[in-house]
Formats: C-alpha cells, sequence, structure tokens
C-alpha cells in the first residue's frame, strides 16, 4: 500500500509542532552542556568542554556509572534469557492457559513502577531479610525488562516457520541442535536488540533502583542528589547529553542490527522500535 | 515393486484431547512404492505422514519401519526423511548449505561431501546453484533445494508434505513428472501427501484415500478410479452420476433395474461391496456417457435426453443432459474431434451407454 502524501499543510504543521514538543527539552541538554555559562539560562556564554571534564574527575560518579553498567549488563543477559524461553514458548508451543501466562510476563509493562518498587523493598527486606544491594536491583530490572525483551523476541519467533526447527531434527539434529543451529541464529538480530534495549531501560530505571539501591547508588539516582544544588546543573547537563547520545546510538545499532537479521533470513519486518 | 512391507501401521490411533484424528489405520507400504495419502483438508493425512517421521507420537497402535518398532525411535534416528509444505529451506545459510545440513553427522572427509552436495543437486537441477543465498530462490528452485537435502541423506523412506501445493499449475505439472522420474532413479519409497486427486493418481503406484482418520479406500490409481468402493470415494476422485438402482438378482453376474437407464446386468467386479438385493446406488463416470451425434451409428444402447448446460473447454465440451426417469442432469464428457458440433442448450440428443462402465455402491 502506497502511504498517502501530506497534502495538508496544517497536518504538517501539527507533525513539526509535535516533534518540536517532543525533543525541544531534549536539545537543550547539549546546548547547556557546552555552554560556559553556570547558570542555565539564554543567553548562552560560551562554547566550553568545562563541564564534561568536571564529571571526568568525580570518583563517586564513576562509581555510579560502574554501578549501574553492571546492573544494565546483568539485567540485559538474564531478561534476554527469559524473554527467549517466553517468547519461543509463546510462538512455537501449546499449553495450557497458554494466553493468561503469555499476559502475567507482560503486566509489569502496564504495573505502576512505584507500587513494583514498594512491593520489591517488602519482598527484599522484610519477606527475604535481605539488605538492599546491587543485586536487588538486577533483580528488579530484570522482571521490568524481561516484557520488553518478550515483546521484542515474539516478533524474532513469530517470523519463524515452526517446521524450521521440525526440518532440522529430520535431518538428523538433536532438539537442542535444532535450536542452535538454526532457530538462535535466525533469532539473533531479535536477541541482540533486546539485550540493547533492556540495556537502556535498566541504564536510566530511577523509581526502582532508588528504593533498592541501599549503600549502591546508580547514575539516575547520582543525578537525582544532585538537582538541588543549581550549581551542578551543568554537569547533569553534561551527563544528561552522553546518556541521551549513548541511548540514541544504542537504540539505533539495536534497529540497525534487527532490520539486517530479517534481511539476511528474507523474512518479513513485522514491527520493531524505529 | 513388490517385497515386503517397509512400513506397517497396525491399529494406528492419535487423539488430541476429544478430537480423534486417526482412527484404527491399517497401513503396508512396500519398499520403492510411490504411495499416496489422498483426501480432503483436515481428514488425517498430514497427521499420519507427521506421525511416520516422528513429529506425533501415537495414542495406540505400533508403526514399524523396516521391521523396527519405531515408538521410541526419535524423528531425528528415523531413517525418514522429510520435504515440507514450506520447504522449511534454512534461510541464513546458502543453497550448498542447506543441501549439506544433515551431512553434519557424517564423518566422511570434505571434499567428499562437497562432491555429494554437487550431485544431489545436479540430481534434482540445480547444478552450480550451490552458492545462492536459499530465500533468494524462486518456489520451484527451493522444492528442488527440499528434495535434495531430504535425498543425499539417503532415506529409506521420502515423506513429502502437499509438495506441489504452492507452485502454479504449469510447474506442477513438470514436477509431477520429475518427481515421479526421481524416484525410479533412486528407487526410494515415496509417501506423497495430497488434496489433489489428480496428482495422486498421476504420480502414484498406490493411493489410501483417508476420510475423517480413517482410510476409506486403498487401491491403485485405476481400481481406485474404476472400481470406488463407496459414493465418498467416487464423488471425491473425479467426477460421477450417481443414479439410484435396485438389484434383482444376484449370481455369476448381477442384474439391476437403474433409474433413467433400464434394466441391465453387470459383472460381480463391478460390485466391490456385494450385491445384496433391493435399493442401491450406480456410479458412471461422465466420460464413458457419449452423444451420438446425426449421422452416427451406435451399437450400444442409447438413451434420449435434452442438453440442459454446455460448458466449453477447448479439447473437451461438459454437457449436463436431462434424461427423463433421472432426477438430476446427467453430466457428461465429449472431446472435440473435427466434424463434432458444440450443441446448444435445448438440443434433444441421444446419449450411448455402457453397461461395463457401471459401478455399484451402498444406497
Amino acid at each position: 500500500m502506497k502511504p498517502p502524501s501530506m497534502k495538508f499543510p496544517a497536518l504538517r504543521i501539527y507533525a513539526i509542532i509535535y516533534l518540536l514538543f517532543l525533543f525541544a527539552p531534549i536539545i537543550l541538554l547539549p546546548i547547556f552542556a557546552f555552554n560556559e555559562g553556570k547558570i542555565i539560562a539564554f543567553p548562552l556564554t560560551g562554547f566550553s568542554t568545562r563541564w564534561f571534564e568536571t564529571l571526568w574527575e568525580r570518583p563517586s560518579l564513576h562509581s555510579a556509572v560502574q554501578s549501574s553498567l553492571i546492573i544494565a549488563v546483568l539485567t540485559s543477559i538474564f531478561a534476554t534469557i527469559f524473554g527467549i524461553f517466553a517468547a519461543r514458548g509463546g510462538a512455537m508451543a501449546n499449553f495450557p492457559f497458554k494466553g493468561g501466562i503469555i499476559g502475567f510476563i507482560m503486566l509489569p509493562l502496564v504495573l505502576p513502577e512505584i507500587i513494583l518498587a514498594v512491593a520489591l523493598l517488602v519482598l527484599v527486606t522484610k519477606v527475604l531479610g535481605l539488605a538492599p544491594n546491587l543485586y536487588t536491583i538486577v533483580l528488579a530490572h530484570t522482571l521490568m525488562c524481561t516484557p520488553y525483551a518478550t515483546s521484542v523476541l515474539n516478533g524474532a519467533f513469530a517470523n519463524l516457520d515452526a517446521s524450521l526447527e521440525e526440518a532440522a531434527m529430520d535431518l538428523g539434529e538433536s532438539r537442542w541442535g535444532a535450536f542452535r543451529l538454526v532457530t538462535l541464529p535466525l533469532v539473533m538480530p531479535g536477541i541482540i536488540s533486546a539485550m540493547l534495549i533492556s540495556f537502556i531501560i535498566s541504564l536510566d530505571e530511577f523509581i526502582v533502583a532508588f528504593f533498592l539501591s541501599g549503600n549502591v547508588t546508580t547514575l539516575p539516582v547520582y543525578i537525582y542528589g544532585l538537582r538541588r544544588q543549581s550549581d551542578q546543573l551543568p554537569i547533569i547537563m553534561a551527563l544528561g547529553t552522553i546518556l541521551v547520545a549513548l541511548s540514541i546510538i544504542l537504540l539505533v545499532a539495536a534497529e540497525i542490527l534487527r532490520r539486517r537479521g530479517l534481511r539476511r533470513a528474507g523474512l518479513e519486518d513485522a514491527g520493531g522500535f524505529l | 515393486m513388490s517385497g515386503s512391507p517397509l512400513i506397517t501401521l497396525r491399529g494406528v490411533n492419535k487423539h488430541y484431547g476429544d478430537y480423534h484424528a486417526l482412527r484404527d489405520i491399517e497401513l503396508e507400504i512396500r519398499q520403492g512404492e510411490f504411495f499416496s495419502l489422498l483426501g480432503p483438508s483436515g481428514c488425517g493425512k498430514t497427521t499420519l505422514l507427521r506421525t511416520i517421521a516422528g513429529f506425533e507420537d501415537l495414542s495406540s497402535g505400533t508403526l514399524m519401519i523396516d521391521g523396527k518398532d519405531m515408538a521410541r525411535v526419535p524423528a531425528n534416528e528415523r531413517p525418514t526423511n522429510m520435504v515440507f509444505q514450506s520447504y522449511a529451506i534454512f534461510p541464513h545459510l546458502s543453497v550448498a548449505q542447506n543441501v549439506a545440513f544433515g551431512l553434519r553427522r557424517d564423518s566422511r572427509p570434505k571434499a567428499e561431501k562437497a562432491r555429494a552436495v554437487a550431485e544431489a543437486l545436479e540430481m534434482v537441477g540445480l547444478a552450480g546453484y550451490g552458492g545462492r543465498a536459499a530465500h533468494a530462490l524462486s518456489g520451484g528452485q527451493r522444492q528442488r533445494v527440499a528434495l535434495a537435502r531430504a535425498l543425499i541423506l539417503q532415506p529409506k523412506v521420502l515423506l513429502l508434505d502437499e509438495p506441489l501445493s504452492a507452485l502454479d499449475k504449469k510447474m506442477r505439472e513438470q514436477m509431477q513428472v520429475e518427481l515421479i522420474r526421481l524416484q525410479r532413479n533412486v528407487g526410494i519409497t515415496f509417501i506423497l501427501v495430497t488434496h489433489d486427486q489428480e496428482e495422486a493418481l498421476v504420480m502414484s503406484d498406490r493411493i489410501a484415500v483417508m476420510f475423517e482418520g480413517s482410510i476409506g479406500q486403498m487401491a491403485d490409481p485405476e481400481t481406485l478410479y474404476r472400481r470406488p468402493n463407496s459414493r465418498r470415494v467416487a464423488d471425491f476422485i473425479g467426477k460421477m452420476n450417481f443414479l439410484s438402482a435396485e438389484v434383482t438378482a444376484a449370481g455369476a453376474t448381477v442384474d439391476l433395474d437403474v433409474q433413467g437407464l433400464g434394466r441391465g446386468s453387470i459383472a460381480r467386479d463391478q460390485a466391490p461391496n456385494g450385491a445384496p438385493a433391493g435399493p442401491a446406488v450406480v456410479g458412471i463416470r461422465p466420460e464413458t456417457l457419449t452423444i451420438v451425434f446425426d449421422g452416427e451409428h451406435t451399437d450400444r444402447r442409447t438413451i434420449d435426453g435434452v442438453v440442459d448446460e454446455v460448458v466449453y473447454y477447448g479439447d473437451m465440451t461438459y454437457y449436463d443432459v436431462r434424461v427423463p426417469g433421472v432426477d438430476e442432469p446427467l453430466h457428461l464428457s465429449m472431446r472435440n474431434v473435427i466434424g463434432r458440433p458444440v450443441l446448444d442448450v435445448g438440443t434433444p440428443t441421444r446419449i450411448s451407454w455402457d453397461e461395463r462402465a457401471l459401478v455399484l455402491l451402498d444406497a
């Protein structure tokens, strides 16, 4: 189907305003991050990279970045593994209450994060009797990212002809061999895509991390701590610029991989994030 | 072609919950045979094929291949290979890698395997296609890759699940001929699942016609066409006129009184299910009824009727002819030869017929 062209100027103007509304705040980040002045206000006072240099010299920031990276990497691995199980089961297997079970997996998507955070805090501290630490955040982030990973992987698995694995078994491979040699390479772009998206979500997740952080500070929690000191605002802008750039790079990478994988497999595009 | 059965199914049943997909299947397929499972969709033919391949368990009964019970043998250890309806070509591999997939566990040296792949590709008419990407192939080419990939393993049985249904008519007819030739050359037992009666008749040594999970009739194509054992089989394979009849006497021959045609007698083998006295149904194929054109002479028996419908097919013309005393118009087909006109609707006409073309079915 050929998309209708934008005939109406009113619609074009609406689209432009909409995009401005969405991205204007984000465009402010790099503008003030590279601004010389301490005060976040126009007019700009000159180009400078000093806020990035300041960032570099803060050990407390380094440890926050390190915690966040560890959490994000572990989360993306776990969430993607669970997502593979869920997506493969959903696409290729039949079992009782399938619809309901898949629904439960996707539920954290719509659960208010604050509720989830309180519930997890109670679970970790009161029921399990653990002190909140890095790994309790990994646990919580895995729970939150699994539905995203699953929905990305659903697309990859739904594209897959179920008889491909059967064909591999028919040609002498075991069930695992068929999965490893046929299914896995075909869904690999989806796997990478799911990992990158889980990574991004975990990296900038604040509420749950705030509740469960204990003595660990993640990057968003660290930024939150800086918010009251107005002299720190340009630093936050610099940090935000880095994070936005990283997010965009990762998301684009995820999408390029996903599309390249589809093309290589000669499959139909069934959605995605971009 | 004959010999001891390669595949034996005894009392095979398959249930999916309340659904009875296969009912008491008894089947013997001989070494080297081209055997077809024919039936409408949902009749269980694909389930039966997948049972033989090892993708479905039996609910009860036994399946033996080459004298071995297959109950505990998974699909990857069975001496069968399958050509899937979707062909299931691995899209991330090249043509050669697809064909070589089953050789992974083969200990032969690399060069020998490569030669086997080249030979397999040549056998299916794809010599030189090894380096192509699998997803860039046409439907007919995918079909050939699927065949090469299965045959390179020299299975005892090749299972084909509606392999031609995705191809256009010309390609399908070409592949039918190629498959028959291939099967004769390799001598492997082929089991074909199809819903296309013509395809089954063209290709098979024997056909099992299935309805609702059970086998309705199992015979060679000619017997199936000329002596169907039930109205259902007669109706599914080709076209058939059904006339109500009365069996008046049955001895060495069977005496009948057929609606519209009158009294006659037929041989015992024209009554595959026996001939109990009383009401029955008689079937007669459209091509055995012949219009006697003006100036033509026939020694056969004739009946009079009026042309009710004409469908011109180029080489053939199909007529419906209304005959007094027969509820439904009779279907008949005439080859269009020089000197024979195509009749118009409403033309009074004479039809000749032959008792030897009748088949007696249950009422």
